[in-house]
């Protein structure tokens, strides 16, 4: 085990997948000799060269749909968008190409494509270079969709998608770069798609934490065990596929769900996995299924503002302590 | 160029395979009126020349992505009539297994990536299979097919942009057929030659008379030798007409008989045909042969369609994923 950051991990990956495997390319906006616009991409341009570490024109929909191409004709890119925000810029490809290639061939098309792409608000980044897209995208069938929050799910998690062979939007939550932890020394380290991670046990209520909204989760059920209320933190890891089981397991064990994530609360992930739930597991709950989320208006530039609509810590007490307490 | 430059086995091929797309469109539409076929047919009855000129000029190891009016583009790159047939009649059997019909046939392993329902959408696919020629310092090309409209899409810009700036073997190949659905082309862009727009990308642009199949076959094969050689992407406009509407049930209000009935004395099929008899000396009684052949071909494409099973209701669930982590996919 080493102790690195959620960045390094990513380079880490791609870096050895793509000695491991000619077949892996990166091509995205400034992923050469910039090294990624978050550096993530780093010095791979110096030790794999332009041809596999292409730059690209700032021409979203020309990205996807090249590595789309180049992967029914064998190869397995790597395509970086920059922001979660640019993503509809590729609509169609993305929506209307990608997810359904494979499908609409008769399971004939082969698209290994991982797309990452920078997610979550890193601070007065106003309205277009803030949002967080995963829900937009579990609506369309075809695509996986990864939510790493730590250093070693970004590593197992990528690991998985360049080597799987599907689709995959991996979405890499820019306040988590520079997270560090322990992450395992085996080269093909791979963290399977739909298993969740429990990462804090506890008995009285479960706090589902997405992406970037893990690290205040965690930070949440330290303060609510001061008031002596025992959270339990599951982090879905990926939302597509999503591991029912564990969410499951867990709210029948407490009785009680909080959902926390960035996105827009009107239709975001949490949406789906309370309706799962209460499709599934309404019989056990002691109270409501709440969601903590982004307020649903765009996100704002001024941080006082920003402060207000974005989920914290506080409001996640709050609603799980509320919660617990019959106050709901 | 004249029909006294080329052989007679290619003459009669182009003649072959022109007319298989001319009565596969006229059978599909028959059958969807008798309700075999339950899906939009968009045909490419006028545009028989683009497709097959097109691709004679590609070897079976080359690529193309195709269009909504793609038949013809399946069929001239090998595409069995049996299987789009039955992909239209929503059979097991189809191309798809009837998952993807008129709209969505593909097969990998003639280089077929797919027809495609959105206008410009499998332009920037075909750069991606170029770039992956160029990575892999392949000497094979993609070819992208689309009509007049696509090149208002911004996909279209965006990837004529990309394989202009990385020198990918690409043919673009814009069938104009004079209307972007109901509109015509005058009132959809503001250049009436669109090859013009290669220019913007450092590619050559060049149109040719898109009903004459020699003169597609040329222009195409200029643009894969250019292709193969390292050189980079063309843009090839081939002026034509669809001589049905947008898709069949179109009232077609849009345009006069006149123009109809003067694109139809311009007819692809019947021109070359006429050129054959009197220009190559091919005896009649061969092309009739041809014909009758053709004519056998598609009645066993029908009944094999017919004799096809429909798909399960469940299979609806598989095919979408590569990896289904268990089912958890779903």
């Amino acid at each position: 085990m080493r102790t690195i950051t959620y960045s390094q991990a990513i380079y880490e990956t791609m870096r050895e997948e793509m000695a491991r495997d000619p077949n892996v390319i990166l091509i995205g906006e400034d992923v050469g000799a910039f090294g990624g616009v978050w550096g993530v991409s780093g010095d791979l341009v110096k030790l794999f060269g332009e041809d596999r570490v292409r730059d690209t024109p700032i021409s979203e929909t020309a990205i996807i749909g090249a590595g789309l191409g180049a992967a029914m004709m064998g190869l397995r890119p790597i395509v970086e968008i920059m922001f979660a925000d640019f993503l509809p810029v590729a609509g169609d490809q993305i929506v209307n190409q990608l997810a359904k290639a494979r499908y609409m061939s008769g399971g004939k098309a082969r698209v290994p494509v991982t797309v990452r792409v920078t997610t979550g608000a890193p601070g007065s980044a106003a309205a277009q270079h803030s949002q967080s897209a995963e829900g937009w995208y579990m609506n369309v069938p075809g695509l996986k969709i990864a939510v790493p929050a730590t250093p070693a799910d970004a590593k197992g998690l990528l690991r998985t998608a360049i080597r799987g062979e599907d689709p995959v939007l991996f979405f890499e939550h820019k306040m988590l770069y520079a997270t560090k932890g322990e992450v395992p020394d085996d080269p093909d380290f791979a963290v399977p798609f739909g298993q969740a991670a429990v990462r804090r046990e506890g008995a009285d209520v479960t706090v589902i934490a997405i992406g970037g909204m893990l690290p205040k989760a965690l930070a949440a059920a330290e303060m609510l065990a001061g008031e002596g209320i025992s959270a339990e933190v599951v982090d879905p890891r990926t939302l597509v596929p999503l591991d029912k089981d564990t969410i499951i397991a867990s709210v029948r064990k407490t009785g009680r769900v909080v959902i926390v994530h960035e996105a827009h609360k009107r239709l975001g992930p949490g949406a789906e996995i309370a309706a799962m739930i209460a499709e599934e597991a309404i019989g056990y709950l002691d109270g409501p299924i709440v969601r903590v989320a982004a307020r649903n208006v765009p996100l704002p530039y001024s941080p006082e503002l920003e402060n207000f609509v974005l989920p914290g810590v506080n409001d996640i007490v709050e609603k799980a302590r509320d919660l617990v307490r019959g106050r709901l | 160029m004249s029909v006294k430059d080329y052989s007679k086995t290619m003459l009669l091929h182009f003649y072959r395979q022109m007319y298989l797309v001319r009565e596969f469109e006229l059978r599909a539409i028959n059958e969807r009126r008798a309700g075999l076929i339950p899906g939009f047919i968009h045909s490419c009855v006028g545009q028989e020349a683009t497709a097959v000129g097109a691709c004679a000029a590609l070897e079976p190891t080359d690529v193309i992505t195709s269009t909504h009016r793609g038949h013809g583009h399946l069929i001239a790159k090998g595409g069995d009539p049996k299987y789009m047939m039955a992909e239209l009649a929503a059979r097991t059997t189809g191309y798809c297994g009837g998952k993807g019909g008129s709209l969505h046939m593909s097969d990998f392993d003639l280089g077929i990536l797919g027809a495609n329902g959105i206008v410009a959408g499998g332009i920037p696919i075909a750069v991606g299979a170029g770039l992956a020629f160029q990575q892999r310092k392949e000497r094979r090309v993609a070819l992208s097919f689309f009509g007049d409209g696509a090149t208002n899409e911004g996909a279209f810009h965006e990837a004529l942009n990309l394989a202009g700036l990385w020198k990918l073997p690409v043919i673009f190949f814009c069938e104009n057929n004079l209307y972007g659905e109901g509109t015509p082309q005058a009132k959809q862009a503001p250049v009436a030659d669109l090859a013009i727009r290669a220019a913007g990308y450092a590619m050559p642009g060049v149109t040719v008379d898109g009903n004459d199949v020699l003169a597609v076959y040329e222009a195409t094969r200029a643009a894969v030798e250019r292709a193969r050689a390292g050189l980079g992407p063309t843009l090839i406009e081939a002026k034509t007409y669809r001589q049905r509407g947008h898709y069949e049930g179109d009232p077609m209000v849009y345009r006069s008989k006149a123009e109809m009935d003067e694109w139809k004395r311009r007819d692809p099929v019947v021109g070359l045909r006429g050129r054959l008899l009197a220009e190559a000396g091919i005896p009649e009684a061969e092309i009739a042969a041809i014909e009758q052949d053709v004519q056998a071909l598609l009645d066993e494409a029908v009944a094999f369609a017919v004799a096809s099973p429909k798909p399960a209701a469940e299979t609806a669930l598989a095919g979408v994923y590569g990896d289904t982590h268990g089912g958890l996919v779903f």
